[in-house]
């Protein structure tokens, strides 16, 4: 197992919004060692470049690292932060952490769904929206938490739950 | 060199003092400054000691309180490695992770062995719902964590440090990488420490959404950039770990205390906090609780007046029920028990543990049996699969909860429930497992009546579960009687003009006396 790196034979889209993703992908990829253990951070790069981890990327890495793309495909589904399919533009983490959850999370969560008419983790036709159930995000003592993309939403009530949806589509809106 | 630390320390204490000077929520103390707002006083920071007093971003206010000065200190006076592991040993620091295992003992394992690498990992997976010191130490006192893994690595021999921390920390990931270049730029950190023969480096790793990652073995095979799949532990880690390496995985909480033992001395440690347990923990209360927030108080410091004299007992005036502690790894303390101490001792000994310091408040809101189904839903989903007891035997505990809670449990259930929760807990692979059931346990000990009553009554006495719903005929019932006549099983019974009761018994749950009330007496709950 060589360590260094050659240009990658696996083909890569020339044209098109993620061609440059990929040169960049791969620029990256040659900074690090080429071995298993380069795998995560690898992987953590490629999805915020993407937004997820397409398949076209696990070949790449798999064959840059020289790891099986099993392996890579392995690695992508045991962690939860990574995902294959793509995201919407704004990911709504509702966090369910045990003081969250005692402070009514559950609720919020049903009431995103029923508002935006898709379940967790699932995205909206528009591509506008993904429901993120999420474990714990730390900031307990402000529960119930709503993260959206970056954005901190302390004590959120179930009655804020469509203030929050137009805030974020009248921003959409004027981008 | 370090008299350039010394002179760094004394021109930037001058102006911090001058900076707190003119603030009004700080005054000088024992370890540098401490924060005088009343949730503070009967807290006693180590390991919180500059959160929230100095500015992360500026490594010049961690110089300004003796920052970097214990490493110095060794390394000037070239102490044998020996003397350190000493000295922690004899502080009888314990993990705060959790398991709390002799840190010196773990150090001086790894100091036994040689060999061409050795590596600290700061284990910052944070993960237990409920619980955020790591993260707050992360965020406001970053130096302090890399400090602590410095002195660790020369007390071993290590060459190289990972931080592990979560991805779901994006600020402090931030904030490491700026403390970790600061410090490396002012020879802090890096080749040749302060011109000395010590190199450490110290690289960050993130976690990417799992749990298990948290477990030391799972941790390593994390790093090595494979799914986090804990091993079976063949050699100790401090003999044979990451890559095959003598390892030390310390907590970020445990290596913020090694900086202040080794400056004031393991005696020092040792008269705060009890005889097994010295020193401080920090909690995380959450939940129910009034003041919400970080506590960190001495071992043995009673539950009682953290959750009323800091925490300021329960929100809204309710009652307290329960204290959950440990996160999805430990168990529910009753408030029949609220005159516990907060060591690793006596939270064992009530079926509890200290855990990483989640503390929930929970009132009489909340159901417990609720609680335990809501912990094991987060285990089976964590769970990373790989032995059986655990992979099939959570799944099996977390039908039945979710059976029972829905109406459908049985007296045997209770039996069974029990039975696969000790099994589970006695031979699963790694610690995930073998907890996982202690929420179960203990809300069966303590809540035995809940359960009972969802089992063989079919309510809820929280009224949160709602397959368990009950119809209620409230205060401001008028006697009219439309309920009962609308009733297609005659399980009302009333006077005119007197409060109706719907027989439970008997009750099919159809909803139709609710829809017939002319002023909305019957509740569903």
């Amino acid at each position: 197992m060589s360590d260094v790196y050659k240009d990658p034979r696996t083909p890569l889209p020339q044209e098109g919004s993620e061609a440059e993703h990929y040169k960049e992908l791969v620029a990256y990829i040659k900074t690090k060692p080429r071995r298993e253990s380069s795998l995560i951070d690898v992987m953590h790069r490629t999805q915020d470049l993407f937004g997820y981890v397409p398949r076209t990327a696990q070949l790449l890495i798999g064959e840059m690292l020289d790891i099986p793309t099993s392996k890579v495909y392995g690695v992508l589904t045991f962690y939860s932060y990574f995902t294959e399919k793509p995201k919407g533009v704004y990911g709504i983490s509702i966090c369910l952490g045990t003081a969250c959850y005692v402070k009514g999370a559950q609720k919020i969560l049903e009431t995103f769904e029923e508002q935006l008419q898709i379940k967790g983790n699932d995205t909206t036709e528009d591509g506008l929206f993904t429901i993120v159930p999420t474990r714990c995000l730390g900031d307990c003592s402000n529960a119930p938490i709503v993260i959206v993309n970056e954005d901190v939403w302390p004590q959120v009530t179930p009655e804020q739950v469509p203030d929050i949806i137009e805030h974020y589509r009248k921003e959409a809106a004027h981008v | 060199m370090y008299n350039q630390l010394r002179s760094w320390q004394t021109e930037y204490r001058q102006e911090f003092d001058k900076r707190m000077a003119v603030r009004e929520d700080v005054e000088v103390s024992e370890l540098g400054y401490r924060l005088t707002d009343s949730f503070y006083a009967k807290q006693y920071r180590i390991a919180l000691r500059n959160s929230g007093i100095i500015d992360p971003l500026k490594i010049e206010d961690y110089i300004a309180l003796d920052g970097y000065k214990a490493l110095a200190d060794l390394l000037e006076n070239q102490i044998p490695q020996a003397d350190v592991v000493a000295e922690i040993s004899e502080s009888l620091l314990r993990g705060r992770g959790g398991a709390g295992f002799p840190t010196g003992r773990k150090w001086a394992e790894a100091l036994k062995h040689d060999a061409e690498h050795k590596f600290i990992i700061c284990n910052a997976d944070e993960g237990d719902p409920g619980a955020y010191m790591d993260r707050n130490i992360l965020e406001t006192d970053p130096h302090c964590v890399l400090e602590g893994m410095a002195i660790a690595g020369y007390a071993v021999g290590a060459d190289f440090g990972y931080i592990y921390v979560r991805a779901e920390y994006p600020v402090a990931v931030k904030r490491l990488k700026i403390a970790i270049a600061q410090a490396e730029e002012r020879g802090l950190l890096g080749k040749n420490i302060m011109g000395s023969d010590f190199s450490f480096h110290i690289e960050l790793r993130l976690g990417a959404g799992a749990f298990v990652c948290g477990e030391g073995t799972a941790m390593m095979e994390s790093i090595e950039g494979r799914r986090g799949l804990p091993r079976v532990k063949k050699y100790r880690t401090a003999h044979k770990g990451l890559f095959g390496y003598p390892t030390i995985i310390n907590n970020v909480e445990t290596l913020a205390n090694v900086h202040m033992i080794m400056l004031k001395g393991a005696k020092w440690f040792r008269s705060i906090g009890t005889e097994k347990s010295p020193g401080t923990k920090v909690f995380a209360l959450v939940g129910k609780v009034a003041n919400a927030g970080l506590v960190e108080v001495p071992m043995g410091t009673p539950l009682r007046e953290v959750v009323y004299d800091i925490g300021g007992g329960c929100k809204d005036g309710k009652e307290l029920k329960a204290v959950q502690t440990g996160g999805p790894s430990g168990g529910c303390i009753p408030t029949s028990l609220i005159d516990t101490t907060l060591d690793f001792e006596s939270l064992a000994a009530i079926g509890s543990i200290m855990g990483s310091g989640g503390m929930v408040i929970m009132d009489n809101d909340d159901c417990m049996v609720d609680i335990a189904r809501f912990f094991m839903e987060f285990t089976v989903d964590e769970s990373c699969g790989k032995c059986t007891p655990c992979r099939i035997g959570n799944k099996r505990i977390l039908e039945m909860l979710e059976r029972i809670i829905a109406g459908m449990g049985e007296p045997r259930d209770l039996r069974y429930l029990k039975l696969i929760c000790e099994t589970v807990r006695d031979t699963s692979l790694c610690g995930l497992g073998q907890s996982a059931p202690n929420p179960v346990l203990s809300t069966m000990k303590y809540f035995a009546n809940e359960y009972e009553a969802h089992v063989k009554e079919k309510i809820c006495p929280a009224h949160v579960c709602k397959g368990l719903a009950q119809y209620i005929i409230l205060d401001s019932c008028i006697g009219c009687g439309k309920c009962k006549r609308n009733c297609p099983v005659s399980c009302i019974t009333g006077e005119i003009k007197e409060k109706h009761v719907i027989d439970h018994d008997a009750c099919i749950k159809c909803g139709a006396c609710e829809a017939a009330c002319p002023v909305h007496a019957i509740e569903k709950r």
